[in-house]
């Protein structure tokens, strides 16, 4: 399977990402600049940061590129797109998923580890992992407080696209605790907490590898 | 004082010196070139000859003091760099731009030697936020300068320390240590060694922003400081993390032959320094040079310390490689000047010569021998009565802005990215962070205001003594340090003598423990001049070690059923503790540090660490043997009922036993504390079982009572405070 991790200027978990692709799940993953990214890959990853320095709002200047015209033809293709962090709020201003990422209510940035619960799990980032289960993750953003209006939570709970909500403590005051979403398909997922920050015990935890593993299995499906 | 029309720092003297040297009457850019490169903040002028009694050397250190950052060696082909930065002036009057650009001033030093910031610390002095309004809008104001910057390029911040008091209400310190990962084979160097070469010029424009800003930081602050803003850079972390990763490629290209970054003097400084370093000139083309306002003059041009600026010396031919990386980025780039052998350094505009100066005389001020006198004034002791109330005395302690955890501030920063930080902020006594050969990097950052203001001698020595616990304690060897003295103004003798004997402990004590220093900062000046007082002396040390493999890396958490042992011997040593602060106190003497007693102590406790003894380790230190229990029970969420009458100490009452500040202390938990005891006791450091992990309070046994704090309780205290205080309508 070949993964392309797409760098935006400003991504900052580009490298991270690769990273845990490579050496933790052994897959052909590419970091490309955001102008040498065709969409001729088999899955797409658009990583934590701060894209384009997140001058207007978070991850609006990425989401008018020419990388994400060829991501969105690869989410109309059916293949896994996954947005994690400043990821996910390119997904978003892209219209690739509804709603919208907010300033956290402190209006300060968060950096701590959360505890989160896999709502759906047919999708491309989720389809491995047990309905339900419990995991626990870090999250680090400004502007991660997902809104919508009640009749899009509503819609979205009924149509099994919230993908994970925290548990317990909400630490951003997002709707419903959701922090993490898919399109109708299932196959393009963006979410704020990050799992390439949760691949290997000794930096705290394993539960973020289900994600990516997930991606391989929805490709064996 | 003003020579022809500049106002300068510089001194009678100076001006004769330059004068002579050069056999005539420089020009008004020439003078502004010297003012800026002769300033304290770039010289050091004043404090060269102490800090040379620092040693430098060891079998790690490839370089020490005098390039933009440290670099140790450790081992399989990679090296660690290492360097500290303040930004004190700029951050007292524009906290947010000061603390941000003092985060990219840093970064650079890291960058320029070709290798990847991988971590930052913070060091952070304010006034009281107690009793401060002011000071709450300097502190909240100063972590999201750290936080916004440190956060978008990239970069953890994984470890800091904050002191909160009086003396730093109108002078805040913001110091800023950064780490850095890069291969030997590619470190760059800040010379331009290679007549030919050219000098690029990347990232920013060159601005109005930061003239004079070494000049700036190189006086006391005035009244009116509104008047000061432009002398502090405007940050831009985005154009930042691009020169980040266009420099990075560009160093691996192997086209780059030389690096420098421009902060302090700008221009003037890093042209001059490259050229003196490499022993060669440098002809200088103004008018290359990006501005970003048509009118400015080349006094201007020539001393801005605009940010995200940093110069590349290129190998000849090789330019064009160079603008492939940069446009790929989108980085500005201009060749400003071009080296030569002629030993000058000389601008033109356009063709028209405007100055002409020998880098070496630029790039050496002369040194200055200050007065030093020891103060005459007699400090009184402190005499109280034991307050009846001991665990009040433990609850206000844990409140306090200076003990209380620090969640509230590391929780801004994204202490996560780059997926290195085993221990994380509040986990451990240090950061740990893993490295590409197997091993792990220990990194902390310590002061203590109230222990160097009453003796700058043992309080300095014990600064290092306490950051080389701390990286003990999570299964590290100290390796290298950074030192960075902050003082009033040197001319007053009383405060040259302390900073002349806080070096000379901090040198004596590493000498002892044979880590090195390899770079530093002095930061003069940090005086208030309505009140005309200065700070209390307030050197600062980072130090960096390695833990040898993951197994080692140990944590402060109490665990259920292990064991607690207190190591070290408790003394009747409460003056300058935080005890005594909570009260308003002083005291007259720090706690004594018994140099190779601390390095027997150290080794022992590392020792049983790495042999697997140790399942959890704290340093003693602010707060005392109290606040170090309750902060471990904190941690692990859990309880613990000890005996401290069995802990080793002098004869003294309850409330001097719980929070006494002796140096030379440790507290364990192990599974197996009969060998433990018994093989620190061997090698002569004190060591007793105190009782066990357990219940859901902290339950402390003393000779004349006993003490039951309920673990919910102190976690409140402990854990909200901060934010109780700079936020109060927050939940």
């Amino acid at each position: 399977m070949k993964v392309a991790v797409v760098q935006f200027p400003g991504s900052n978990c580009d490298r991270d990402t690769v990273h845990v692709l490579k050496n933790n799940l052994k897959l052909d993953a590419k970091l490309l600049w955001h102008n040498e990214f065709d969409g001729e890959y088999d899955a797409v990853v658009l990583p934590g940061g701060f894209s384009f320095g997140d001058h207007l709002r978070g991850g609006i200047i990425a989401a008018y590129s020419p990388a994400t015209k060829a991501v969105r033809k690869m989410a109309e293709e059916g293949k896994p797109v996954l947005g994690i962090c400043n990821g996910f709020q390119i997904l978003i201003e892209a219209g690739l998923l509804p709603g919208a990422l907010l300033r956290n209510t402190s209006l300060k940035f968060v950096c701590q580890w959360t505890n989160l619960q896999v709502e759906a799990t047919d999708t491309a980032f989720t389809c491995a992992i047990e309905k339900g289960s419990k995991l626990r993750m870090p999250i680090a953003h400004n502007e991660g407080r997902f809104f919508a209006d009640d009749e899009l939570l509503d819609q979205l709970e009924t149509d099994g696209r919230v993908v994970m909500k925290y548990v317990g403590d909400n630490p951003t005051g997002t709707s419903r605790g959701i922090v993490a979403l898919s399109n109708e398909d299932g196959n393009v997922v963006g979410m704020m907490p990050h799992p390439e920050r949760a691949s290997d015990p000794a930096l705290g935890g394993m539960d973020g590898i289900k994600v990516f593993e997930s991606m391989l299995e929805w490709a064996r499906c | 004082m003003l020579v022809g029309d500049i106002e300068t720092t510089l001194t009678p003297q100076e001006v004769e010196y330059a004068r002579k040297q050069l056999g005539r009457e420089p020009n008004a850019l020439e003078w502004s070139m010297i003012d800026a490169e002769w300033s304290e903040h770039c010289s050091y002028k004043s404090s060269k000859p102490i800090i040379a009694q620092l040693p430098t050397k060891s079998p790690r250190v490839l370089l020490g003091p005098g390039y933009d950052s440290g670099v140790v060696d450790i081992g399989d082909g990679y090296v660690l760099t290492f360097h500290i930065e303040s930004h004190n002036h700029p951050s007292a009057i524009d906290p947010y731009g000061g603390a941000a650009t003092g985060i990219g001033g840093v970064v650079r030093d890291i960058l320029c030697m070709g290798t990847t910031p991988i971590a930052f610390m913070d060091a952070l002095k304010f006034g009281d936020i107690t009793k401060s309004d002011h000071s709450k809008w300097i502190m909240k104001n100063v972590i999201r300068g750290i936080a916004d910057y440190g956060n978008c390029i990239g970069v953890p911040t994984v470890a800091g320390e904050i002191e909160f008091d009086d003396c730093f209400e109108r002078n805040c310190l913001v110091d800023v240590a950064c780490l850095g990962l890069g291969r030997k084979d590619k470190l760059l160097l800040a010379e331009a060694t290679h007549p030919g070469d050219s000098v690029i010029l990347i990232g920013g424009s060159t601005g109005r922003d930061g003239i004079h800003g070494a000049t700036f930081a190189s006086r006391t602050l005035a009244a009116d400081t509104e008047q000061e803003r432009s002398a502090v850079q405007i940050p831009d972390p985005f154009t930042k993390k691009l020169i980040i990763e266009a420099t990075l490629e560009a160093s691996e290209s192997g086209i780059v032959r030389g690096c420098k970054d421009l902060g302090g003097g700008g221009l003037t400084t890093g042209l001059s320094e490259i050229a003196d370093k490499g022993a060669t000139g440098l002809q200088v083309y103004l008018e290359e040079i990006p501005i970003r306002e048509p009118d400015m003059s080349p006094i201007e041009i020539m001393i801005s310390e605009s940010q995200e600026r940093m110069l590349l010396v290129v190998k000849q031919g090789q330019e064009d490689v160079l603008r492939d990386i940069m446009q790929k980025y989108g980085v500005a780039y201009a060749r400003i000047a071009e080296v030569n052998a002629t030993g000058i350094i000389a601008v033109t505009r356009f063709g028209k010569p405007i100055a002409n100066l020998p880098t070496s005389f630029v790039a050496n001020a002369p040194i200055i021998q200050r007065k030093a006198r020891a103060p005459t004034a007699q400090r009184a002791g402190y005499e109280h009565e034991q307050p009846k109330n001991l665990e009040k005395v433990l609850l206000d302690l844990l409140c306090s802005p200076t003990i209380s955890s620090k969640g509230w501030v590391f929780r801004q920063y994204d202490h996560e990215v780059g997926i290195r930080t085993v221990a994380k902020p509040g986990q451990a006594d240090a950061a740990v962070l893993s490295l590409p050969n197997g091993k792990l990097a220990a990194i902390k950052v310590d002061g203590n205001a109230l222990f160097c203001d009453l003796d700058p001698y043992v309080g300095g020595a014990s600064v290092l003594a306490e950051c080389c616990r701390n990286l003990v304690a999570v299964g590290a060897e100290p390796v290298a340090l950074l030192d960075h003295c902050q003082f009033g103004d040197p001319n007053d003798k009383e405060i040259f003598w302390a900073f002349s004997m806080a070096v000379k402990g901090i040198a004596d004590f590493a000498r002892v423990i044979s880590v090195p220093c390899i770079g530093g900062k002095v930061s003069f000046y940090n005086q208030d001049e309505v009140t005309g007082k200065a700070i209390k002396s307030s050197p600062v040390i980072a130090v960096v070690g390695l833990v040898e493999k993951l197994e080692h890396v140990t944590k402060m958490a109490f665990r259920e059923g292990e064991t607690v042992v207190v190591v070290g011997r408790t003394k009747r040593e409460v003056d300058g503790s935080e005890y005594y602060r909570s009260m308003g106190a002083r005291g007259r003497s720090p706690p004594s540090l018994d140099f190779d007693h601390e390095k027997r102590t150290q080794a022992g406790v590392l020792d049983c660490i790495r042999d697997g003894y140790v399942t959890a380790c704290h340093d003693c230190a602010k707060g005392g043997l109290g606040v170090a229990l309750a902060e471990m029970a904190i941690a692990g969420a859990k309880g613990a009922s000890l005996d401290l009458r069995s802990v080793v100490a002098d004869e003294m009452r309850d409330d001097e036993l719980l929070f006494s500040e002796s140096n030379s202390r440790f507290i364990l938990t192990t599974n197996k504390p009969d060998h433990l005891v018994s093989r620190l006791t061997e090698r002569g450091i004190p060591a007793a079982v105190a009782g066990t992990v357990g219940g859901s309070e902290l339950h402390l046994i003393l000779r004349d009572r006993e003490l039951r704090c309920d673990l919910t309780t102190m976690q409140d205290a402990y854990l909200n405070s901060l934010q109780r205080i700079l936020e109060p309508w927050q939940k």
